[in-house]
């Protein structure tokens, strides 16, 4: 089969829904009526986190492959950008134009993504979890005891966003478009990869990888290429958050983090790809005002339990809850408007005279 | 018709009054600490600090109501911005404290930069940059960092101890660099020879040390040994069972309570091991002595003794607070009074008279000590001397210094 019509066939999607236009307007108007702490640090760093989380979404919800290398590959994203372009630190910052640091080390940590896949592809559920764990915990320490690259303990400081158009893209208003511009199209592209040739086949692989192979589809080369793509996605968030820092060290790679994105995915929902930014959104109001809840030494707990419950009462995450309860409203209209029919048949006089006034 | 605009102009003019009034009366001041992860125990004694403050001052500063907001980081520079951003900008905090660990303080006073309108004190962080290279013109630091604490302790260790050459061992970033200079200058200084490749760095956490116990050197009198907390005791433990025999001299956290405390035979081993830091547990002085009764009784499950850290929160709380007393309150001019008044601030502390240098770092009082055993079998830091107000600079002249450089592992050479 020509690659054309492997990746650019998509079969249509399920059309237009007026509930998009509004979540749009109001995405567009958030800053509006947010202050610059509400635009930047809970609008721009949900996008961002939803952005890594969709990632992990598209390999697990169409590959069943759960990653926990998400955050490992936009840390390193994060870390070339600091080594290619500039920083303040003093320890490499070799001063590369601001697009080709970007394109560059975008293409690098896909590939190290790419690369994660081809290790682990061969494995199956806890076996991926386990291998990719095993990847981010090895890249942690590898940053942290490397100091010829990448600076050791102390990382890189004082790495900035460019200044183009005259537009600093660090100020709230600009990077929070910046975000949400990177949130959708990453979104757009997830929705078209699950409707092309190519995420179909993905999709039959997650479901019956053994039929798949005897049918002749090369079951580890869809896998790894699922991983290049979500490493594009995630290595692009990755360069949105070390612009958000304007910092990068082993701690914005830790294991805690590396588990934050699966919570974050988790909460949100596997199915959709809506899921992970629910999820994130979720997640950043409880890290910026569980502490304002509760006493101080406690507020891990909310955190821990508000997830917890989540995650009990549904367990495909907040679309679940969302899903049933738009299912349990349908089905309480469809009662009425059946009732309303067997009111409206046995009284068909009062109807006519309605519509005949 | 017109009665009812008039009311309602009245009504509002009356809220609108009420709400300025309020916002008059409470000065809302944020203090940054770890309450999560490795040092969440340290980061609960810091807050101790700053309720001590506050409580020795009635909760007022210039007449006006503190109103306190805590915030947490996991000591990443990352979530200390995170956390400082959100105190400063949504809880609209005109005063910080914090925070507590080295690359911490040099993350948050590259954010102080972009908040021209907000006063930051340090809190315990002690890496040598926070205010010697690119300070920021509204981070203050009355407590002293991690060079400072070494004050005296090379010398002793040459002219006392008679130690010509040691071996170092610290955990590998900010902090013990900025120690493990503080204590090689005046050391090499006189004569005495650390070889870099006689120098160990290990990551923080580290729990096994056979292989670096295994490389020590024979030919050196002593090991200097900078680690904290849990570090400290594997490390002591190790080298005890592996029948080392090495003096040790301690960094400011190597020997402190929560390891002269710990179970085990490494506790006698470490006897007589030369430390210094910016408190003394067994001062004998009434300050001293008020300052740990204040907190046993008002924390009596905080430690037996309070830290450093509480100590250094504590120190930065209430410099703001009497900054506050002399501006009367008053942060209508973006603070800027009350960052002048600090500039000048002069006070007595539990361990002494503070003041700040030209880059806004503490000028303070350093302990040296040593440990005994005490009475009752257990072991104490007894203080040996005091070094009084020792500044940043070690006495030289800001460009002096700066020629030794940035610290790091390499610095100074020493050989």
């Amino acid at each position: 089969m020509k690659f054309e019509h492997w990746f650019f066939n998509a079969t249509p999607g399920s059309g237009f829904k007026p509930s998009w236009l509004i979540v749009a307007v109001f995405l567009i108007a958030y800053p509006g009526f947010s202050s610059d702490f509400f635009t930047f640090q809970i609008g721009a760093y949900s996008l961002i986190l939803g952005t890594i989380a969709l990632s992990l979404m598209m390999l697990a919800g169409y590959g069943g492959m759960i990653s926990l290398a998400q955050m490992t590959v936009a840390g390193l994203a994060g870390y070339l950008v600091a080594i290619l372009g500039d920083n303040s630190v003093g320890v490499m910052g070799l001063g590369w134009p601001w697009w080709l640091t970007v394109f560059v080390a975008i293409s690098l940590a896909a590939l190290f993504s790419a690369f994660v896949g081809a290790i682990s592809v061969r494995t199956e559920g806890i076996y991926t979890i386990m291998i990719t764990l095993a990847i981010a915990v090895a890249l942690f320490y590898f940053v942290r005891q490397n100091y010829t690259i990448f600076n050791g303990f102390t990382g890189f400081a004082g790495v900035e966003p460019p200044t183009t158009f005259g537009v600093y893209w660090r100020n709230p208003l600009p990077f929070y478009y910046l975000c949400l511009a990177i949130a959708v199209l990453s979104l757009w592209a997830v929705f078209y990869i699950s409707r092309s040739t190519f995420g179909l086949s993905l999709q039959a692989i997650r479901d019956n990888p053994r039929r798949m192979r005897s049918l002749g589809f090369n079951v580890a080369a869809h896998r790894i290429f699922a991983y290049f793509l979500s490493g594009i996605i995630a290595a692009t968030a990755g360069v949105l958050m070390v612009w958000f820092n304007g910092r990068i060290s082993p701690g914005s790679v830790g294991v805690e983090v590396v588990i934050d994105i699966l919570v974050i995915a988790v909460v949100g929902g596997l199915r959709h790809p809506v899921g992970p930014f629910l999820g994130a959104i979720v997640f950043v109001l409880l890290e910026n005002f569980a502490i304002d809840l509760i006493d101080r030494e406690r507020f891990n707990t909310v955190i821990g339990l508000a997830l917890l419950l989540i995650v009990l009462f549904s367990p495909d995450g907040l679309l679940g809850l969302w899903r049933r309860a738009r299912q349990r409203l349908s089905a309480a209209r469809q009662t009425r408007l059946a009732a309303g029919r067997a009111t409206r048949d046995g009284g068909s006089e009062s109807y006519n005279s309605l519509s005949n006034p | 018709m017109l009665k009812i605009i008039r009311n309602t102009l009245v009504a509002a003019a009356l809220i609108s009054l009420s709400t300025a009034t309020m916002a008059q009366d409470t000065i809302k001041m944020g203090a940054l600490a770890t309450l999560e992860g490795a040092f969440t125990v340290l980061g609960e004694d810091s807050m101790r600090g700053v309720q001590m403050a506050l409580a020795e001052f009635n909760s007022m500063g210039g007449g006006k109501k503190i109103e306190l907001i805590t915030g947490s980081s996991n000591a990443s520079p990352d979530s200390a911005i995170r956390a400082a951003r959100k105190l400063v900008e949504q809880d609209g905090v005109q005063i910080l404290v914090g925070p507590l660990s080295g690359s911490e303080g040099l993350a948050v006073k590259d954010y102080a930069k972009t908040q021209p309108n907000v006063t930051f004190l340090n809190g315990s962080s002690a890496a040598q940059d926070t205010t010697l290279r690119e300070p920021a013109e509204n981070f203050f630091r009355f407590s002293t960092e991690g060079a400072q604490w070494m004050a005296g302790l090379g010398e002793y260790a040459y002219n006392e101890k008679g130690y010509r050459s040691v071996a170092v061992l610290a955990e590998d970033y900010s902090f013990p660099y900025t120690q493990v200079f503080g204590f090689l200058e005046p050391f090499c200084r006189l004569g005495g020879k650390s070889p870099v490749d006689a120098r160990f760095w290990v990551p923080i956490g580290n729990k096994d040390y056979s292989s670096v116990i295994a490389a020590l050197p024979d030919d050196v009198d002593a090991i200097y040994v900078a680690l904290g907390g849990a570090d400290a005791v594997n490390f002591l433990t190790q080298y005890e069972q592996a029948g080392g025999d090495l003096p040790l001299i301690g960094g400011s956290i190597t020997v402190d309570q929560s390891v002269l405390g710990s179970k085990g035979r490494a506790r006698s081993f470490v006897v007589g091991t030369p430390s210094a830091g910016p408190i003394s547990d067994t001062w004998d002085d009434s300050r001293w002595h008020a300052f740990v009764e204040a907190y046993q009784t008002q924390f009596p499950d905080g430690f037996p003794s309070p830290s450093l850290f509480a100590h250094a929160y504590y120190i930065n709380t209430k410099a703001a607070l009497l900054g506050l007393d002399q501006v009367g309150g008053d942060l209508s001019d973006g603070g800027a009074n009350l960052r002048a008044a600090l500039s000048a601030l002069e006070f007595e502390t539990p361990t002494g008279m503070v003041k700040l240098d030209e880059r806004r770092n503490a000028i303070a009082d350093i302990f040296l000590t040593e440990v005994i055993e005490g009475p009752e079998g257990n072991l104490l830091n007894k203080t040996i001397a005091v070094t009084s107000q020792v500044s940043q600079t070690f006495g030289l002249s800001y460009d002096e210094f700066l020629n030794y450089g940035q610290v790091g592992r390499e610095n100074p050479k020493c050989e």
